[in-house]
């Protein structure tokens, strides 16, 4: 079975584990937390009051069986219920709202840290011990910062301390959203912290991830052997050590999207970026379940795609991975 | 949390777990400076509680004693409520990495049982627990864990524990598992089947001393791994917000608006306290990295010839031409040098 | 030190018999690991030539420095490797005058990489880039060498292997898509790409079956008929030198202890060393007899017990040899006039000693009657 496909069966299956782990944890609190949880919410329609109760699995209102299949059914039709905390809004509407922003800022800031990083790497790993090593303690030691913190220092040095950009917001008030230049062009001036923040703070373990991986390069034969074949130093560097060496750091980078969406979610709450983690920071704080259980999915779903596309870039990379078995 | 990733991409090259002496004096200062970073967090851990001045939930009713700077009787301050920022401090070291050590040592008990079991038995049970490893490793942890800890509100520490640990063990799994898969077919694991040794006495034995640095690097990262996490659920509002850990004094400086009232002192603290940590980690990670990978050990240690730099991929240098590369007066002045003594007397030799 | 007052040591690099000089030179040659627990010596103060159109067989057992002598020479070998001594001399027909590898600045070294010397790899696997395929292989080759139009250079990649028979469909395949033979005979297309002089192979065959070894050494020695390129190779296994070599040199922990014709080398070999090493191995003809290898194992290169390295696993040793100085000497009773040894000691004709213990150890005796 060709790579591609069997990788996408694996992502079918890890997206049906964490469907069903999602169906299964509010049933799995105790029962009297289940009539906290209800008393939370006083005022809502019938009909949403019963939709909460389908989603804690109150009242029996079928078996376990019919309710997971009915759950499953309205998943596949983006039918993620009446939101709770926001009411009367539905769950659907609110995502659509906050996602493209956060795919924007996390997406870009994230390609752009993994190039700078990589390239960075690739130049310390071929000249190993030499002058850029010496950065490696100072990038380690930023690498260490939570990335919530490092925005607060952003924050009270750029935009409390001096005012050069905006505390927060993902765009100016009395502005209305809308493809038009005033809107777009704050926007873009809102989102530069936030964007410096997740760039300083991951490029350093891009880079150093990088190094090692062409340090061990570098030293394989096939590098040693072009260089007796006499072949230009940019064609030794960059197409024989460099290209092969992308392919763990390409894996990596697979391996480490969860973290990067994981570690812009809490930097959203800091600047108040009207993203998909300060969506969820409010869900929590309004025990609003639905929303809450609602933006793991997606979360989940999005990483699960991104790491499809890492492996078909993989693919297109490697050529032994077009012909092997997937060892996943 | 940033990007938490082991340094190496691949497994290392299987160590030699020679008893070699002097493993500390092997390391490179990177890793004791790590190590003793991380000494100092851990000494403050362990006494701190003992030596705050304060009980850190005590709030003075004081009005001046409300975000009061640093000074004599509160060294780092108070908080909005009066409370000692240094007694939260020290409280939430501990805290911190208490919850981080005992999450690091289940979570890498539960990855080497994984993967030495997955490796040793092969076939359905490797494919079975690869998937399952696999599964766990690429479902975002933060949101499942905001969701989990969501419902479970009030049963505090032990909930993001044990969160933590099952969500985390994946990481260690994988390495190990490609660790054992190398050792495994080696000889003398082969000879030890052949006299009939028990299967979980070749285990115990034979292959987890054989990886013992990786082991140790694997702790180490999810030790980082489970600090970085349970700081920013505690700073999200997830955790029990009742117990002082680092994230629940940046969550409460947060929500205080710390930050726009210029209580620096209040929330710089803990996030140093936290970055520091986890460069001392880090720090220390690298050097069981070298110890394990002699490639990385040997271009660290090889990088310099007679005193001088060059790329490693250079040609190989020839010892008059790289001397020569002296200009007249560094010659000269190069020639006091001790350096200059082994560059003359070693490699010509009286033959 | 008991060599006879009388001889003095000859160099082995005369002219050879063709009266040409040699292609290669490489004299004095010694190449250090810098280690922090001190210097390895991993090639002692070696001299080699190699004549046009010659092969030299370099023979020795795993450590002896044979690879670390080419590589070193052709300063391949990365830190902490460092060349402290010596001279290597290319004088191909290409350049104008006569060149010193080890002087040449990065830039020269590298025009004259592979144009001039060109190097088959032991690993065909390892030694060929995984992510790019043949034809885009052997064209960085032909680009960085030799100025021609794509379609030309293309035309010569396919050419190229022709050469060793492989299908010109190949051209786009990938190494692991390759048969270990097939992917060992696109190295030696890949080192023939720009028409050397010098062919350097290290132990191009060892990892490969029986019968595709042969195949690949008749294709090379066809080769080196067409093309007229010289050959230095490198392997342990000292029969197949002798059907292939011209000349073979012995290495062992770093120092050359025989040199000599193959034909002498088999009929007459000098050094017990290589008397070892020809009674380690069975011959397909003639009568059977005990297989002797050769008990114990190299030195260490980094602390070298002084005179002989050989001494400890030596069947004729004494302490004399102890303080001989490696100097290599003629062989009186060869045939070839340049068959030189460094046992003071030991000739062909020395009969084999009685097991140790039975020995006497007398300072300074020869074991051999006569002064060579």
């Amino acid at each position: 079975m060709p790579f591609i496909v069997r990788r996408l069966v694996f992502y079918l299956v890890a997206a049906w584990v964490a469907l069903t782990i999602n169906f299964f944890i509010p049933r799995a609190i105790p029962g009297n937390a289940v009539q906290n949880v209800m008393a939370k919410f006083p005022n809502l329609q019938p009909s949403a009051y019963k939709a909460l109760e389908a989603l804690l699995g109150v009242g029996h209102p079928g078996s376990l069986w019919s309710q997971y299949v009915s759950y499953l059914d309205e998943i596949f039709h983006f039918n993620f219920g009446t939101d709770v905390s926001q009411y009367p809004a539905s769950v659907s509407s609110l995502l659509v709202q906050t996602l493209p922003w956060t795919i924007t800022l996390v997406g870009t800031a994230t390609v752009i840290a993994f190039l700078i990083g990589t390239a960075l790497g690739i130049v310390a790993g071929w000249r190993h011990g030499g002058s850029l090593d010496r950065v490696l303690p100072g990038l380690m030691f930023l690498q260490a910062i939570p990335s919530f913190f490092f925005a607060l220092i952003l924050v009270e040095l750029l935009a409390i301390k001096t005012q050069v950009f905006p505390t927060g917001q993902g765009y100016s008030d009395g502005l209305i959203p809308g493809w038009h230049w005033d809107f777009i062009s704050s926007a873009v001036y809102h989102s530069v912290l936030p964007a410096l923040t997740i760039v300083l703070t991951s490029i350093a373990g891009w880079m150093l991830q990088m190094r090692n991986v062409m340090i061990t390069t570098v030293g394989e034969d096939y590098v040693i052997a072009a260089q007796a074949k006499g072949l230009p130093n940019r064609r030794v560097i960059y197409t024989y050590a460099a290209r092969n060496a992308l392919l763990p750091q390409l894996q990596g980078f697979g391996l480490a999207v969860g973290f990067v969406v994981s570690g812009a979610i809490v930097m959203e709450i800091v600047f108040g970026y009207p993203g998909i983690g300060l969506l969820l920071l409010n869900a929590v704080t309004s025990n609003d379940y639905p929303l809450m259980q609602a933006i793991f999915l997606v979360i989940t779903f999005a990483v699960l795609l991104a790491n499809l596309v890492v492996d078909m870039i993989i693919v297109v990379a490697d050529p032994r991975a077009r012909r092997r078995e997937a060892t996943s | 949390m940033t990007a938490v990733l082991p340094i190496s991409a691949e497994p290392a090259a299987i160590p030699r777990e020679e008893a070699r002496p002097g493993r500390w004096r092997r390391m490179p200062t990177k890793a004791k400076v790590g190590a003793i970073l991380l000494g100092l967090f851990v000494l403050a851990g362990i006494i701190g509680p003992f030596v705050a001045p304060y009980d850190p939930s005590f709030q003075n009713p004081s009005p001046s004693l409300s975000l009061h700077p640093p000074y004599g009787a509160h060294l780092l301050g108070t908080t909005q409520s009066g409370q000692d920022v240094l007694s939260q401090l020290l409280v939430g070291i501990r805290l911190t990495l208490e919850l981080a050590f005992i999450v690091g040592l289940v979570a890498t008990v539960l990855a080497v049982i994984v993967g030495v079991t997955a490796a040793f038995l092969g076939g359905v049970w490797d494919e079975v627990l690869s998937l399952l490893t696999n599964v766990v490793l690429v479902i975002p942890a933060l949101p499942l864990l905001i969701v989990l800890l969501g419902y479970f509100q009030t049963t505090g520490q032990t909930a993001t524990i044990l969160v933590l640990s099952l969500l985390s063990w994946p990481w260690g799994a994988r390495v190990v598992r490609a660790q054992t898969l190398a050792i495994r077919n080696r000889d003398f694991i082969a000879a030890a089947r052949e006299t009939g040794e028990k299967t979980w006495r070749i285990i115990a034995w034979e292959i987890v001393p054989n990886e013992v640095s990786l082991i140790a690097a694997s702790f180490v990262n999810t030790v980082l791994y489970a600090i970085g996490a349970s700081v920013a659920l505690a700073f999200i509002g997830v955790t029990n917000l009742n117990d002082w850990s680092l994230g629940t004094m940046l969550y409460w400086a947060e929500s205080q608006q710390a930050l726009q009232l210029g209580a620096w002192w209040w929330f710089i603290p803990p996030g140093l306290a936290v970055a520091l940590i986890g460069t001392g980690l880090v720090l220390l990670n690298t050097g069981i990295d070298e110890l394990g990978n002699p490639r990385l050990r040997d271009a660290a240690s090889a990088s310099r010839i007679a005193g001088r730099w060059l790329p490693p991929a250079n040609p190989t240098p020839v010892l008059g031409d790289v001397s020569q590369h002296r200009g007249r007066v560094a010659s000269f002045l190069h020639s006091f040098s001790r350096s200059s003594l082994i560059d003359e007397t070693k490699g010509g030799d009286a033959r | 030190m008991t060599a006879d007052p009388g001889q003095a040591p000859v160099s082995v690099t005369t002219p050879s018999a063709a009266g040409q000089n040699p292609v290669l030179d490489i004299r004095d040659l010694s190449v250090v690991y810098r280690t922090p627990g001190g210097d390895v010596r991993a090639v002692d103060k070696v001299n080699l030539s190699l004549a046009p159109g010659e092969v030299v067989g370099l023979a020795g057992e795993s450590g002896s420095g044979k690879s670390t002598l080419v590589y070193g020479a052709t300063r391949l070998l990365r830190a902490p490797a460092l060349v402290t001594s010596g001279s290597v001399t290319y004088a191909g027909r290409r350049v104008t005058k006569p060149v010193d590898l080890l002087q040449l600045r990065p830039d020269e070294l590298q025009r004259l990489r592979w144009r001039e010397i060109a190097i088959v790899f032991q690993s065909a696997m390892n030694a060929l880039n995984p992510v790019l395929n043949v034809r885009d292989q052997l064209l960085d080759v032909i680009h960085a060498h030799l100025r021609m139009p794509r379609d030309e250079a293309r035309e010569r990649a396919g050419s190229l292997l022709d050469l060793v028979g492989i299908p010109r469909s190949r051209l786009r395949s990938y190494p692991h898509e390759l048969s270990g033979g097939m992917r060992q005979r696109v190295m030696i297309a890949m080192a023939l790409a720009t028409d050397p002089e010098v062919v350097i192979m290290d132990e191009p065959t060892t990892a490969l079956d029986v019968v595709v070894q042969r195949d690949i050494l008749a294709q090379i020695v066809e080769l080196k008929e067409q093309l007229g390129f010289s050959i230095v190779f490198i392997t342990h296994d000292l029969s197949l030198l002798l059907e292939l070599a011209d000349r073979i040199a012995i290495m062992y922990a770093g120092q050359l202890l025989e040199t000599g014709t193959a034909a002498e080398i088999h009929r007459e070999p000098s050094h017990p060393y290589t008397k070892g090493l020809l009674n380690s191995f069975p011959s397909l003809r003639g009568p059977r007899r005990d297989l002797a290898g050769i008990p114990g194992s190299p030195p260490d290169l980094r602390d070298p017990p002084p005179g002989c390295p050989f001494l400890p696993r030596c069947a004729y040793g004494t302490s004399a040899c102890e303080e001989v100085d490696m100097h290599l000497l003629q062989v009186a009773t060869s045939k070839d006039p340049e068959h030189v040894t460094a046992c003071p000691f030991v000739l062909p004709d020395t009969p084999a000693p009685p097991p140790r213990g039975d020995r006497q150890e007398t300072a300074g005796q020869k074991i051999a009657g006569e002064p060579t």
